[in-house]
């Protein structure tokens, strides 16, 4: 079973956090930071598993993360999980985002959590996977998406409206989003394939 | 097309997000987090309606917060009522509110629930998917209460889309394993099981969790799984890597099922069906084939995906440690991905091989790594991966190998990551004890071990070495000429002073002839670091100063004027001062007589299983301890005591193994012991031999004394001590188990052992519960040791091979304070056990009645009342007997008619019964009639005593 999926910058920003059993908001906040201080720890060439932080479980419990860029994303699993399997699925959760997203980078994970946990929620459920076919996943989002437009075709058009003449008055704005906190330069994951 | 277009994303919470990540300290950003808290709280709580957009806004902002890692503690009701919105946008982010934020007990769950109840009914497949995400997410109680029944049949209904059936199965999982009580077994079950067949592969992927899950829990239920897993996954294996399309990664076929199938064929022992058997063998060689064959693409997740599935088959062969063919293969696989440059394969590599080390086809083709994993311990840069390499070398560890394993884990030491130091001390200190064949080298090895990790090394270390030392006369004088030397150093650590102080002022004498280690040397010595140590380390030195003056009458004054000294006779510590005062003055008044007794040299420690291996379990975990380390647990006390080869017999390692039930393990190990069945003459001298202990003296003859199960009496009697006659009251307590399967079989003022157990057909499954009701230690009956208030359980299984009379025998010893207890119990282990009862009409029971005629069929008794003549009682024990008690069979309703079949390896017995009871002369009349006469006549025999 998989136990949390998250994905934090090399600053230790969380980006996503999802636990599949319940633990208090503290605790899930410790949990984040123990877990980037041990993966951050790790040099580049190392494998991808190491025993979970004494918060998720110490040994009984495998932390199996990956490092794009700017972004670490780490699935804490237990023994009953294939170590290569969760890797593989990591791989298809960012090819699934890259695809969503269009060369997708930490911006678009800030900015659209909410999709993101969608996305997610189309492989993973309840700490199981429920789909590991990417081209399945994105024509449900796909499908999402269909529904979102159409509904904010009737229903959005006068907030869309709005939205568009405050553009217009504040023409920084676009600016302002794309400063980083912490100077990140915002590079591409590398392309697949 | 990207799927997400990014214009349309909310314009007031990508300007929060921004002002958030403008912020330049934490503090402003707080102060940007509270105003925005402060604003969403006063448009929910405003007298406008909000509407469904500004809703979702605010709801997606709280969102944000929270993961900064903020507490939420509103906007709960504002979630809530998004999701009875029709429209799904709102919907969808009403329920990733919840999902994220709400807890299972939260109070709004019955609200949530009722949302739940109308999505599901909607048959609109998108709100169908979030309201089983939802459940699956939250998996409370409650909503386990709501819809475990609705959701089996979503499930398995016909019309059911794919993809609300792969959610709905994750859904049920979920709730399975939040409530197990409340997802009841049904018609469903069989349906869920053909799910392995579906089209879809999604929907396949989704079920098999489910299935595992289920199958681990009930085996039984849903055996039939094994062979569709195994044609499914036939048919993956084989197939071409486009025949899958959207299901093959990178050029592998559905990789994620495969491993998910051989998981699942893990939870079973391997098939018996031949062909299925046959078609998975195959398989599991296709897929070690194309290991070997080049790889269809350089991408690292081509390869990753490929040994996925591969590590998994190799784990399926050492479960079923049944085929040596395989195993070869497998250890050679794993053998070449130890010097892949792959490090995750490294990693995987030498854990598979831990567990492969342990299966006896296999341990000694692991052996021959063992320079590539010592290799790996020394070079690897990776800690994780020297962790495996450590664990690797420890259970490829035996008695050829030992010296070199300890020798380099030692050396690792010196510069071994913090993190798992500890762990490593406690490893080379099991390995050297357990595989010491002189202890002058056990001495050297903890001793180094103390030298050169010293922190690390706990107390159950250096009490461990100081027991043995005790014990052992022959390396008495070694130790204290060692712990000499060691102490010369100019900056020992502590625990060698312990070590040091407790071996010298015991063992002092042997050395003090020589010169350079006259008793004044080794005294100045110990005292020269006694100034820097700690409290207890010095009231340890005090104490063997004291001895030094029984030993060596010649420091007597030395040590009188150090006790006299202000710094110990007004130490501030009560310990310390009090230990200087009783000293000093003991030294002063008592006669030399009085000395000799009082600090007589200590006697041997009755304890002679080793505590560190406890202190290794605990460390791990309750978890992490894997089968090897319990087996090793109980190959030790043997190894030590009598310095005997191990028995290379694999049925006494899977007798041994019985404290950690796996049903393929142990019906192995019972049909080499046979403890049931004439099929051995002497039927009745049969011994379950549950630890024969060798005593401290007993000559290392080589005797099998780890070996529980013993078929034949006299391979135990080739230890020191027989086991006992059995006690006189066996037969009375055999017959309190005749009529009843769980109780407390044996009590004394020492020990009380328990017994639950459980028949089916000629198979039957015992649990022993040995509880100590002492408050002191008890070695060696089932585990190692048995604490004082414990209680251990050791689990025997039974076959009944042929029908028998002598129930077989229990013998038990175990060290209590020094004193061997040798107690021989029958096992209560009776024909009747193995009745499977048989429902039949009045007129079929006399017509086989009539069958039986023979006279030898019959058997009869006619006996007195030993109680009172209950009718109820009496049904009872007639039910606890086994046998199906027929009504309306007998024309005279107080007479009792019972009928079962007793089922035997060799054959089936069929058994009638009736019971006449005459209350007026409060007398019985017993009638037995069977098809074999020795039955016949030992169930009447049996049960006569009950009644």
């Amino acid at each position: 079973m998989i136990k949390a999926i998250l994905i934090f910058n090399n600053h230790g920003k969380p980006r996503l956090s999802k636990f599949y059993e319940h633990y208090s908001e503290d605790t899930e906040q410790q949990i984040i930071r123990e877990t980037f201080h041990l993966v951050s720890k790790r040099d580049e060439n190392v494998c991808n598993f190491l025993e979970g932080g004494m918060l998720i479980g110490g040994s009984d419990n495998k932390l199996i993360y990956r490092h794009y860029a700017t972004l670490y994303f780490v699935f804490c699993v237990d023994s009953s999980e294939s170590e290569l399997g969760i890797l593989d699925l990591i791989q298809v959760f960012v090819e699934t985002l890259d695809k969503c997203f269009e060369n997708v980078c930490e911006l678009d994970l800030i900015f659209h959590v909410d999709k993101v946990h969608n996305i997610l929620a189309e492989m993973v459920m309840g700490g199981m996977v429920l789909e590991t076919n990417m081209n399945e996943i994105i024509t449900q989002v796909d499908a999402q998406n269909k529904m979102e437009k159409s509904e904010a075709g009737i229903a959005g058009a006068p907030a869309r409206a709005v939205s568009a003449v405050k553009n217009m008055n504040l023409p920084e704005i676009p600016r302002n989003i794309n400063i980083g906190d912490i100077s990140i330069k915002v590079p591409n994951l590398p392309s697949f394939k | 097309m990207p799927a997400v277009s990014k214009g349309d994303g909310m314009r007031g919470l990508a300007v929060f997000i921004s002002d958030i990540r403008n912020c330049k300290s934490k503090e402003a950003e707080i102060k940007r987090i509270n105003k925005e808290l402060a604003n969403i709280r006063s448009k929910f709580k405003g007298d406008k309606a909000l509407d469904g957009y500004s809703k979702k806004k605010y709801v997606c902002k709280l969102l944000f917060i929270f993961l900064l890692g903020h507490d939420i503690d509103f906007g709960h009701m504002e979630a809530v009522n998004l999701l009875s919105s029709n429209k799904y946008t709102e919907k969808q982010i009403g329920y990733l509110f919840i999902s994220v934020l709400v807890n299972s007990n939260s109070e709004l769950i019955r609200l949530i629930n009722n949302a739940i109840k109308n999505d599901l009914a909607s048959r609109n497949p998108t709100f169908m998917c979030l309201a089983l995400h939802c459940i699956a997410n939250v998996g409370s109680r409650e909503m386990a209460e709501a819809f475990a029944g609705e959701i089996p049949r979503i499930l398995v209904a016909g019309d059911t889309m794919d993809s609300v059936k792969q959610s709905a199965a994750l859904c049920l999982l979920r709730l399975y394993k939040t409530s197990p009580d409340l997802v009841l077994m049904g018609e469903w079950t069989s349906r869920v099981v053909h799910l392995l067949n579906d089209q879809h592969m999604g929907v396949v992927t989704a079920a098999i969790s489910l299935i595992t899950c289920l199958s681990q829990k009930n085996p039984d239920e849903f055996k039939t799984c094994v062979s569709l897993a195994v044609s499914r996954l036939s048919r993956i294996v084989s197939s071409a890597s486009t025949d899958l399309q959207d299901y093959t990664y990178y050029f592998v076929p559905a990789p994620w099922l495969s491993c998910k199938l051989l998981r699942l064929l893990q939870c079973y022992p391997p098939p018996e069906d031949g062909a299925v058997k046959g078609r998975l063998v195959e398989c599991l060689e296709t897929i070690l084939n194309k290991a070997q064959e080049p790889p269809k693409s350089k991408k690292v997740q081509h390869s990753n995906a490929k040994n996925a599935i591969l590590f998994e088959a190799i784990s399926l062969i050492i479960h079923y440690d049944s085929e040596p063919n395989l195993l070869v293969r497998a250890c050679n696989q794993l053998g070449q991905f130890l010097q892949h440059r792959e490090t995750n394969l490294r990693y995987l590599a030498l854990e598979s091989m831990c567990t492969l080390a342990s299966s006896e086809f296999s341990h000694e083709a692991v052996k021959t790594h063992i320079e590539t994993v010592i290799n790996a311990l020394k070079t690897e840069r990776d800690v994780s991966v020297r962790q495996r390499a450590a664990d690797l070398l420890y259970a490829m560890c035996d008695r050829s190998n030992a010296k070199q394993i300890v020798a380099e884990m030692l050396s690792y030491l010196e510069n071994a990551d913090y993190s798992i130091r500890e762990e490593m001390v406690l490893k080379v200190a099991i390995l050297a004890e357990k595989y010491a064949v002189d202890y002058s080298w056990y001495v050297d090895t903890i001793l180094n071990l103390i030298r050169i990790a010293g922190d690390y090394v706990s107390e159950e270390v250096w009490y461990r070495v100081i027991q043995i030392v005790i014990n052992r006369d022959d390396v008495q004088g070694y130790a204290a000429k060692t712990v000499f030397e060691a102490l010369q150093a100019p900056a020992c650590h502590e625990n060698m002073v312990k070590v040091g102080g407790y071996i010298l002022g015991e063992f002092g004498n042997l050395i003090a002839g020589d010169p350079r280690s006259s008793p004044l040397i080794q005294f100045n010595l110990l005292h020269s670091k006694f100034h820097l140590c700690s409290v207890p380390t010095r009231a340890l030195l005090l104490s063997a100063y004291i001895k030094f003056i029984n030993l060596f009458p010649e420091t007597k004054p030395t040590i009188q004027e150090v006790l006299r000294s202000d710094s110990q006779i007004r130490n501030s510590d009560v310990e310390l001062q009090q230990r200087a005062v009783e000293y000093l003055k003991l030294s002063s008044i008592a006669s030399t007589d009085v000395l000799a007794t009082v600090l007589e040299e200590m006697p041997p420690f009755p304890e002679r299983e080793s505590s560190i291996l406890a202190k290794l379990k605990k460390k791990k975990g309750p978890g992490a301890v894997s089968v090897s380390e319990l087996e090793d647990g109980k190959r030790e006390g043997g190894e030590l005591n009598g310095g005997g080869e191990r028995g290379s017999d694999p049925s006494a390692i899977a007798a041994s193994n019985a404290s950690t039930p796996s049903p393929s393990a142990d019906l192995l190990g019972l049909r080499s012991a046979a403890p049931i069945g004439s099929a051995a003459p002497s039927a009745g001298s049969l011994l379950v031999d549950v630890f024969s202990e060798a005593g401290p003296a007993a000559p290392s003859s080589g005797a099998n004394d780890d070996n529980f199960l013993s078929s034949a009496p006299s391979s135990s009697s080739l230890g020191s001590e027989d086991p006992a006659p059995p006690l006189p009251e066996s037969d009375e307590l055999l017959n309190k188990f005749v009529c009843k399967n769980n109780g407390v079989l044996f009590e004394n003022q020492l020990l009380q052992i328990g017994i639950k157990s459980e028949y089916r057909q000629n198979l039957g499954r015992m649990y022993l519960f040995y509880g100590n009701k002492t408050s002191v230690q008890f070695t060696k009956p089932v585990e190692p040791l048995v604490e004082g208030g414990a209680q251990v359980q050791q689990v025997i299984n039974i076959e009944c091979l042929t029908d028998f009379s002598e129930a077989p025998l229990l013998n038990i010893k175990f060290r209590y304070g020094g004193a061997l207890q040798n107690i021989t119990l029958k096992l209560p282990v009776t024909i009747n056990k193995f009745f499977q009862p048989t429902e039949m009409a009045s007129q079929d029971f006399f017509q086989r009645w009539k069958q039986l005629s023979l006279p030898q069929q019959e058997a009869q008794k006619i006996f007195k009342a030993n109680n009172a003549m209950d009718t109820e009682v009496l049904k009872a024990k007639l039910l606890g007997l086994g046998s199906a008690l027929l009504e309306n069979v007998d024309p005279n309703p107080e007479n009792f008619v019972c009928a079962g079949v007793i089922q035997t390896k060799a054959q089936q017995v069929g058994c009638l019964l009736r019971l006449e009871p005459n209350a007026q002369a409060q007398m019985y009349r017993l009638t037995l009639r069977s098809s074999k006469d020795s039955v016949s006549k030992r169930l009447c025999e049996l049960l006569a005593e009950q009644f």
